[in-house]
């Protein structure tokens, strides 16, 4: 029974992963690679969360921040050092850097004497640094943020290949099928560019950075952050040095963020305060790992996956929904407005917390 | 009696020395201090081009480093500084009270508070609106009327949520540190896009009442009236919180389920009940805080309440966690440092309360004057 159960949380991980490992020849069109690179990013950064949040317990609202360094790291990098990769990889590494140390020195002063203090903490460094960011605009663009370039491989003016290669639109599929051989609109092209290349670093990072974390929480490491989570005292009682390790896997999670947050500049070429820093997105994530599940890796790969799609699918839905009861009543309609979709997402997550803590993988993996 | 009552030796109890004596006000200190710091601050500011060298006329280069600045340079800015130090710290003071007693009393840590101040600012608001008569009366009577009742109203309402929010949100997660921060960070995000339902997603700005629009001018400094009010309402609400919680038996409940609630509990009586009003009462002031926090800004958002939260806590934590006193001593030294940074550096405003906390933190780990035994 268990081997089945699990099963099904398997399958729809691998359907995941594989629609986006195909998803420059899936779907076609420019935004929908877009999304789908956002999606790996996010997954990521969730999982990175997920560490924090579902296996060791601690609830940080600084994760956006360190993402943001690893962002601002290659922007800074990008602009100052030139666009060759040594600067790019140097730019990741010191945004990673100091995400790390930040995050133990935050950890060394609030975990060492409350936990919940981590929380409150975090929260004001994090809107004092993207408050920061936005002021000093000598140095990080202040709103405008920064543009910058990236390795000439990487950038679409890069060709690989001069015949494009072959894509499916599904969307053709059925036409294709019952339509009589017409295979017109079926096969799309696509262009071996540098922007393929990209995705692709993004998608392969992901793997490696999903591979990692994934072996990070099966290691005797991650059972013991599980044991801290569990009864902090008795962890302590049994010999483990409760604060180093949470110290640890906060230093860990900000600095897999910060790589995080460093491919997603690669992919944008573009950093700036709405896009890798703030409170709204450290909102959406929060969505993000507890809508897909805490405690599991792959709660993340759907949590995100989910909530990209939604986000764009729910609009549509509420507005349609909207203008089906907007003549007979007029006092839900404005609850339906599509601008509140964030609304709904938080009763769901309010739901979610209480009914099901573990998420929807929790689900899959209880096979109900 | 052949036994002696007592052992023949005669104890005696030694008086604490004066530093021990001296420990507990330390933080009551820290406010005078800060004050003067601010100052010797703002002088030195404004002493310090006078410390470059100048050129005589014969070539030489004359340093000028024993002509400083005369000490009344800015004395009227520092006034001004401090007044609006001191108003902005009753201000988060009024807010944090709340949060920082329900936690003390059952450990419960609410990051929906912003909530509150933002729908209390949009009531106050919406009823300052409503009577543009009495706003605009010349009379401070009438301003003040219109004031209270904006702030009762606001009260009222959120005082009725914060019993809804605790019933429905916080209850079912007690104990769980993990899943309270999360539902009420929930509760939260509803009630801002619930305050966009209601009055519509853009900011509204507001005018104070005619009265409390102007300036007292002291010794050159000028002093907002609305500031001097704002400090009056707070001191007021402090003393009388402190009042309660000395002189009554809710007080003795309230003090002693923050320092061993199974205790009090055991001894019959129902902290629950008590905590629910303690719940509803914070709740009550934030949004008191919140129609302050909008008139002292004269613009209200949803967002402003989680906007302020960074400052509440920041003071709940430099207050010492469950702790009234500390949390109005943490208020007032952030409200002065944000204002005299402001002035020196206003980049550094928010970063130099991060500096404040880390220096308490390091000085003293729980906060300033933790409450309590129980952790």
């Amino acid at each position: 029974m268990t081997a089945r159960r699990s099963w099904l949380l398997a399958a729809v991980v691998a359907a995941i992963l594989a629609a986006l490992a195909a998803a420059p020849f899936l779907f076609p069109g420019v935004r929908a690679m877009d999304t789908a690179a956002r999606i790996c990013v996010f997954i990521v950064l969730a999982a990175s969360y997920d560490l924090l949040l579902g296996y060791a317990g601690i609830v940080s609202f600084a994760h956006v921040m360190f993402f943001g360094m690893g962002a601002y790291g290659v922007a800074l990098a990008s602009t100052h050092l030139g666009r060759e990769a040594p600067g790019l990889v140097l730019g990741a590494g010191a945004g990673m850097a100091v995400a790390v140390v930040l995050a133990a020195l935050i950890g060394l002063f609030s975990l060492r004497v409350r936990a919940i203090f981590f929380a409150m903490i975090t929260l004001a460094v994090a809107s004092a640094v993207a408050v920061l960011v936005s002021q000093l605009s000598g140095l990080t663009g202040g709103e405008d943020g920064l543009s910058f370039q990236i390795p000439r491989a990487l950038s679409p003016a890069a060709k690989y290949l001069s015949e494009p290669l072959t894509g499916i639109d599904p969307a053709a599929l059925p036409g294709a099928i019952f339509g009589g051989g017409e295979t017109g609109g079926l096969f799309t092209e696509v262009k071996a560019n540098g922007k393929l290349a990209a995705y692709y670093l993004v998608f392969a990072s992901m793997l490696v950075l999903l591979a990692l974390m994934r072996r990070l929480t099966v290691s005797p490491f991650g059972s013991v952050l599980m044991a801290i989570r569990e009864n902090e005292f008795r962890a302590e009682a049994i010999g483990y040095r409760v604060v180093r390790y949470r110290i640890a896997v906060t230093c860990i999670s900000a600095g897999i963020a910060a790589l995080a947050g460093a491919l997603y500049a690669v992919w944008l070429r573009y950093v700036g305060p709405d896009t890798v820093l703030g409170f709204p997105i450290m909102v959406d994530l929060l969505l993000m790992v507890v809508i897909g599940g805490m405690g599991t890796i792959w709660g993340a790969v759907i949590g995100v996956t989910l909530f990209m799609l939604a986000r764009g699918y729910l609009q549509d839905l509420m507005a349609a929904a909207q203008g089906a009861v907007a003549a007979d009543l007029p006092a839900l309609a404005v609850f339906l407005e599509p601008d509140r979709w964030l609304m709904w997402l938080g009763i769901l997550f309010i739901l979610s917390v209480y009914f099901f803590p573990s998420g929807i993988a929790g689900r899959l993996k209880a096979g109900r | 009696m052949s036994h002696a009552a007592a052992p023949a030796h005669r104890p005696r109890i030694e008086r604490a020395g004066l530093s021990e004596r001296l420990r507990p006000l330390i933080p009551w200190l820290l406010v005078p201090a800060a004050i003067l710091l601010g100052y010797l601050a703002i002088w030195a500011q404004a002493s310090w081009p006078l410390l470059e060298p100048v050129l005589n006329e014969d070539g030489s280069l004359r340093t000028r480093i024993f002509d400083l600045a005369p000490f009344d340079i800015r004395l009227s800015s520092w006034l001004t500084l401090t007044v609006s130090g001191l108003a902005m710290g009753m201000m988060i003071f009024v807010m944090a009270s709340g949060l920082t007693l329900v936690f003390g009393l059952m450990d419960v840590i609410n990051f929906g508070h912003g909530a509150f101040v933002s729908i209390g600012a949009f009531v106050g608001i919406t009823v300052l609106l409503a009577f543009p008569g009495l706003a605009g009366a010349e009379s401070l009577a009438a301003n003040l009327a219109l004031i209270g009742l904006a702030a009762l109203a606001a009260m009222a309402v959120t005082g009725i949520l914060g019993g809804v929010f605790e019933r429905v949100i916080v209850r079912p997660v007690y104990g769980a540190h993990l899943k309270q921060i999360l539902v009420t960070m929930g509760g939260l995000i509803v009630a801002e896009q619930m305050i966009h339902v209601v009055w519509g997603p853009a900011e509204i700005f507001i005018a104070r009442p005619e009265m409390l629009k102007g300036a007292l001018t002291f010794h050159g400094a000028a002093i907002e009236t609305y500031r001097l009010m704002a400090v009056g309402v707070g001191l007021a609400i402090f003393l009388a919180i402190r009042a309660v919680m000395r002189h009554t038996t809710v007080g003795l409940i309230v003090r002693a389920g923050v320092q061993n609630g199974e205790m009090v509990e055991a001894l019959g009586y129902r902290l629950r009940l008590v905590f629910v009003g303690v719940f509803v009462a914070g709740s009550a002031l934030a949004g008191l805080g919140g129609v302050m926090w909008g008139l002292y800004q004269e613009v209200v958002t949803a967002s402003m309440g989680a906007e302020i939260m960074v400052l509440v806590f920041i003071v709940v934590i430099i207050g010492g966690l469950g702790s009234v006193e500390g949390c109005f001593l943490g208020a007032l030294l952030v409200g002065l440092t944000q204002n005299y940074v402001a002035f020196l550096e206003p980049k550094a405003a928010l970063v130099s309360d991060i500096g404040l906390m880390v220096l308490i933190l390091m000085w003293r780990p729980e906060g300033m004057m933790p409450a309590g035994g129980r952790k």
